[in-house]
């Protein structure tokens, strides 16, 4: 078998695990983190806020939703060019992916049903508290799934810091290739690393996801 | 003023609407609406469903804008007021001071499924009326034995059945010493067998406390045991008024008449 070489396999993993934790999952985590918070809070000033401020809001994140990360990516890049490039990477993976969450936000505050702030009314609760401790905390429950979909799809997406010349796993796995002139065990080794991350971030939320469904 | 109430106004009545108007859209549900509730007064609304009863508790309670007239909680404007001849709206700060005095127990309940049965009582006291946990705990415990439940204290809402649902609903809206309590078609939503448990209860309320209450219900048993006054809507205002016994054994009123007949 002269395509496929064990060795070779083995050789390139200790490199690739390097790039995936320095680069891949640093991004994935703090930018899930970014995309989380930014996003809840844009589906908040969408619902609360004055027009005059929830649509360019909107807008913003229509454009954000509508155009290729990539050139968000090089634009980031080019244009604040005393900013180092993981850091700028993991910025835009977050804000990118906070235009996604914040419509899987908006469905789930939706779905809190109008007698839930009626109560909260009833008692006196003060907006900010109603939406802290009664609307968002339903709200998640509902979110959470499809907020773990968006952040394996975040994952994913890293490889893309490659064209602000951030070298992730993936670049890490053609690096290998254009020293050795084999790729395909390097590049399979990268997706194997992918599948094998993946797979716990979609257990750990079904099991976040059930603690939340027991009322 | 009476120095217990600082916002009371002394002779006022707990509850006055003049000339309410309340539209959705073009739909023109309370036309020019005037009554008085006087303190310590328990007045039933019934009537056909679509006559407006329940958005005069939800106008009460703020969940509907008002389109048109003035309602007043002890004396003061509650949403909006006269100032120069001419309607204005009062800033939402002082709105939240009156309906602090307000309770609401609702058709559907709706209780926080987020919290346990406790912490759905101890909420708004802790955090609205500034007790300490102890002391809201302590209220909070005392009002589920109340109603039946202190051995449902820590049980989270949505393993309740329906009728001991809304008596948590009522212990939650009485943990924050309301002055005036409205009850939204308190029993509508519940099984018929468990319609009792929670009649049984308000009525204990009734007899007990003297927090001032606005009722609709189709409940007429309830209603002729614990009002002192009953009001009969139809088509936004108001076809009679009379006490229970009068309304429900004498009434004047063709329609009136007509109704009791259907539900009784």
């Amino acid at each position: 078998m002269d395509w496929w070489s064990w060795d070779r396999a083995i050789e390139v993993l200790p490199e690739l695990l390097v790039a995936f934790v320095k680069v891949t999952l640093v991004a994935t985590v703090i930018g899930s983190a970014i995309a989380a918070v930014l996003g809840l809070i844009i589906a908040i000033v969408r619902r609360t806020a004055p027009a005059f401020i929830a649509a360019p809001v909107h807008a913003i994140m229509e454009f954000i939703r509508m155009t290729p990360i990539v050139i968000q990516l090089l634009f980031v890049f080019y244009t604040f060019t005393s900013v180092d490039g993981m850091t700028l990477g993991v910025i835009v993976l977050g804000v990118h992916y906070a235009s996604y969450m914040a419509e899987v936000y908006r469905s789930g505050i939706d779905a809190v049903p109008k007698g839930q702030w009626e109560a909260a009314k009833a008692l006196s609760m003060s907006p900010a508290r109603t939406w802290r401790k009664v609307v968002i905390p339903q709200a998640l429950r509902t979110t959470l799934p499809a907020l773990g979909t968006w952040v394996i799809s975040m994952l994913k997406d890293t490889p893309y810091l490659t064209v602000i010349f951030v070298v992730d796993m993936v670049r890490q796995a053609e690096n290998y290739g254009s020293r050795t002139f084999v790729y395909t065990e390097s590049i399979t080794m990268a997706g194997l690393i992918f599948l094998a991350a993946s797979y716990p971030i979609s257990v750990l939320l079904r099991r976040m996801e059930k603690r939340l469904a027991t009322y | 003023m009476p120095p217990t109430d600082s916002t009371a106004v002394a002779g006022q009545p707990a509850i006055r609407f003049e000339n309410v108007v309340k539209k959705f859209g073009d739909h023109v549900v309370l036309d020019d609406l005037n009554f008085d509730v006087q303190r310590g007064e328990r007045v039933t609304l019934i009537g056909p469903s679509g006559s407006g009863k329940t958005t005069i508790l939800r106008l009460v309670m703020t969940l509907e804008h008002l389109t048109g007239g003035y309602v007043f909680v002890d004396g003061e404007p509650l949403t909006h007021m006269e100032v120069n001849g001419r309607r204005v709206e009062r800033r939402p700060k002082d709105v939240a001071r009156t309906t602090q005095k307000i309770g609401m127990v609702f058709q559907q309940f709706n209780l926080f499924p987020n919290m346990s049965v406790l912490e759905n009582i101890t909420e708004a006291p802790v955090h609205v009326l500034g007790r300490s946990q102890d002391q809201a705990r302590t209220r909070g415990l005392e009002l589920l034995d109340q109603v039946g439940l202190a051995d449902k204290a820590d049980e989270h809402p949505t393993r309740l059945s329906g009728g001991q649902q809304q008596r948590v609903a009522i212990a939650r809206a009485l943990a924050m010493d309301p002055e005036i309590l409205l009850l939204d078609e308190v029993t509508s939503a519940l099984d018929p067998e468990l319609v009792g448990e929670v009649l049984g209860v308000l009525r204990d309320v009734a007899k007990s406390t003297d927090i001032t209450m606005l009722i609709v219900t189709h409940e007429m048993q309830f209603a002729q045991d614990v009002s002192h006054r009953v009001l009969m809507f139809d088509g936004g205002s108001i076809v009679e008024e009379a006490s229970p016994d009068v309304m429900f054994t004498a009434p004047e009123h063709e329609r009136t008449r007509a109704f009791l007949q259907a539900v009784l």
